[in-house]
């Protein structure tokens, strides 16, 4: 964004070799190499994560090849196992928790960006950011011992809104998918908040002052001027909320009832990937019923590969609309 | 001056190395049931042999089972026997058999949340098999009036809840109800983890009996120690002789007094024959390898395990584990001979 400052510290060519011992002793080169290695480090711990992934789920893959994503049973007596009620629970749990923690958080981040007094702001942030750092399992026993009966306390309220759509209709028993995506909703709206703040703090000033100059009003000028300049940015929190509520393992496996069964309805049970592997991975005994767990790892990995491709691109076909 | 040093180094290396050889760290994992009273063992042990030290890992049976076979430790543990096809693998992969030697007994009593009921509920085999199968919707079922006259069960749906993580927890309860259910056995079968007919997971013990807790008109099961130490009441269940019987230490003991026991330790006591006995029973297990190369170890895992049936065992109520019965302890020191 900021133009970058041209100083080129192009020397007299004396010879390769000893533009490089310069460069080298200058540290650039050995910045570049450092950081580099960092990369690639990154890179070959992902590509070894597959591969394991990877060859570890053999008997299951060759047993069961691509039916394994569409199979609806998961039979470990019987040696059935089928991933699709786990993917459809990750899904669908993550997409509400997106519902609800997207506005809620953007809203919040807006407020404290914008709008709230700097003391207040940086008060708030810090105890955001606090909340951030609590261990999921916490988030799990809130759940199970708060969120569980209060949500079994307001169910009728929810159901005289809501309960024309099959989404909320069913007997609700207290831990459901609805139930996890509100967990995972409180959990990751702390990374959008922190994240979009920071973004938008760092629209430059120029732009405000550029929209109010034009008779914008202050929300005017949020709304039309500032939101579209870090849009990028919040978008990019909200991948990384994303990704963590995928890959949520410890407080959806206490409350989403762990059924491994496909409902239309929020309110009735559901399980996770990450859930289920948590759940059955300590005493699974035999090469099937493990290979079955550890390729459902890989299928959270491609999961995760895919629905972030496609928020990207979603991404990015918006922008080009906003840019015309 | 030069010699005298000498002559130190080479005592001071001579003592090093005799308490080295007799310094012995014994690595084994195993099932998480049973953990709190193998973590006692283990330290009272290690006072009364103090160069043996026993690491144990609570990793889960299945995780027991896997590194025993692979090598990685000593031996394991499993709250449920080895099936003949893991019993082969150990033979073809480590070259000699594998030994079972029950430690202590557990069991896993019905728990349940019922509004305006105070009373403890009598509950048979074939209800129990009823409720899990979804064959059995309603409290005030014939199945489950019959066999509580004078309470009144209510006309509500039973919220049916279940283990969600792998467990021998599970296997047992499943094992009983296999034994008692023709349905249950074919359709759902026993294992760590099965195939639910019906019910809402929780995970662990407290994810269970928190949500039975939470939820009006549900049943559970959780391990009798966990009920004991958290002050849960319980169901009492009907016996193969008939009776209502109240899971307890004693009752326990008795089950597997009952059972006839095979020369391998590989038994199922739920449902045993006998007086007073807690059908929804089990043993839980050492898996020890029949050689054990070095003669060290070898000799401090038969050093344990000779404590372990005898002192040991006196110490296994103080932690509601129920002990084992002296006719399997007696059949279990002459076992130990088999490890070479």
């Amino acid at each position: 964004m900021a133009a970058p400052s041209t100083t080129a510290f192009n020397a007299r060519p004396s010879g390769r070799a000893s533009a490089f011992w310069k460069r080298l002793r200058s540290g650039d080169e050995i910045a570049y190499l450092i950081t580099l290695t960092c990369a690639l480090t990154i890179l070959a711990i992902t590509a070894l994560l597959v591969i394991e992934l990877y060859r570890n789920s053999a008997v299951p893959r060759e047993k069961f090849g691509w039916s394994f994503l569409t199979a609806t049973s998961w039979d470990p007596v019987a040696g059935e196992f089928g991933a699709l009620p786990f993917i459809y629970g990750t899904v669908v749990t993550s997409a509400v928790a997106l519902i609800i923690a997207i506005p809620l958080g953007v809203g919040a981040a807006i407020f404290l960006a914008e709008l709230a007094p700097a003391g207040i702001s940086n008060a708030l942030t810090f105890l955001i950011e606090l909340l951030a750092a609590v261990p999921s399992v916490i988030f799990g026993l809130l759940g199970i011992f708060v969120l569980v009966p209060a949500l079994l306390a307001i169910e009728p309220a929810i159901r005289a809104v809501l309960g024309w759509t099959p989404l909320f209709s069913g007997p609700f028993y207290g831990v459901s998918m609805f139930s996890a995506s509100v967990v995972l909703a409180v959990m990751i709206i702390p990374f959008i908040i922190s994240i979009s703040r920071e973004v938008i703090l760092a629209v430059p000033v120029e732009q405000r002052e550029g929209a109010l100059a034009l008779g914008a009003t202050k929300w005017e000028t949020t709304w039309n001027v500032v939101l579209p300049f870090a849009r990028k940015g919040i978008m990019g929190s909200i991948f990384l909320a994303l990704a963590r509520s995928l890959g949520e393992t410890m407080a959806v496996t206490m409350v989403i009832g762990n059924d491994p069964a496909i409902h239309s309805s929020l309110f009735a049970p559901g399980y996770s990937i990450a859930a289920v592997i948590a759940n059955e991975f300590a005493e699974a005994t035999g090469d099937l019923y493990q290979g079955a767990l550890i390729e459902l790892g890989l299928v959270l990995f491609g999961l995760t590969i895919v629905i972030n491709g496609l928020a990207r691109l979603l991404v990015l076909s918006t922008t080009k609309k906003g840019a015309a | 001056m030069t010699r005298r040093l000498a002559v130190l180094t080479v005592l001071l290396t001579m003592v090093a190395s005799v308490a080295c050889a007799q310094k012995v760290l014994i690595n084994a994992a195993g099932a998480t049931f049973p953990y709190p009273m193998y973590s006692k063992w283990f330290e009272e042990f290690r006072k009364k042999f103090p160069s043996t030290t026993i690491n144990y890992a609570s990793i889960g049976s299945g995780g027991g089972i896997a590194q025993v076979t692979a090598g990685t430790v000593d031996f394991g543990a499993s709250d449920g026997p080895m099936t003949d096809m893991q019993m082969k693998e150990f033979q073809d992969k480590r070259g000699s058999a594998i030994l079972h030697f029950p430690t202590v007994l557990g069991a896993v009593v019905p728990t349940y949340n019922i509004p305006g009921v105070a009373a403890s509920l009598n509950f048979t085999g074939e209800a129990l098999a009823g409720i899990y199968l979804g064959k059995i919707t309603k409290w005030n079922d014939p199945e489950l009036t019959k066999a509580n006259p004078g309470v009144k069960l209510p006309a509500n749906n039973i919220v049916v809840v279940h283990r969600s993580d792998g467990s021998g927890t599970t296997y047992v309860w499943a094992d009983y109800l296999s034994k008692v259910s023709k349905e249950w056995e074919t359709r759902v079968g026993k294992s760590t983890s099965v195939k639910w007919p019906v019910g809402l997971g929780g995970k662990g013990n407290e994810g269970v009996s928190g949500s039975v807790q939470q939820t009006a008109n549900s049943i559970g099961y959780v391990e009798l120690i966990y009920a004991i130490q958290n002050k849960m009441s319980y169901g009492k269940v009907k016996d193969a002789a008939g009776e209502f019987v109240q899971a307890s230490l004693a009752s326990v003991t008795a089950a597997a007094a009952g059972a006839s026991m095979p020369d391998d330790f590989r038994v199922s006591i739920t449902n045993a024959p006998g007086k007073g006995v807690y059908p929804i029973s089990s043993f839980t297990w050492l898996l020890i390898p029949s050689k054990i190369q070095d003669p060290v170890k070898k000799k401090a895992i038969k050093d344990f395990l000779n404590w372990m049936l005898t002192d040991g065992q006196k110490m296994t109520p103080a932690l509601d584990y129920a002990p084992l019965p002296q006719a399997v302890v007696t059949k279990e020191l002459k076992a130990i001979d088999k490890i070479q």
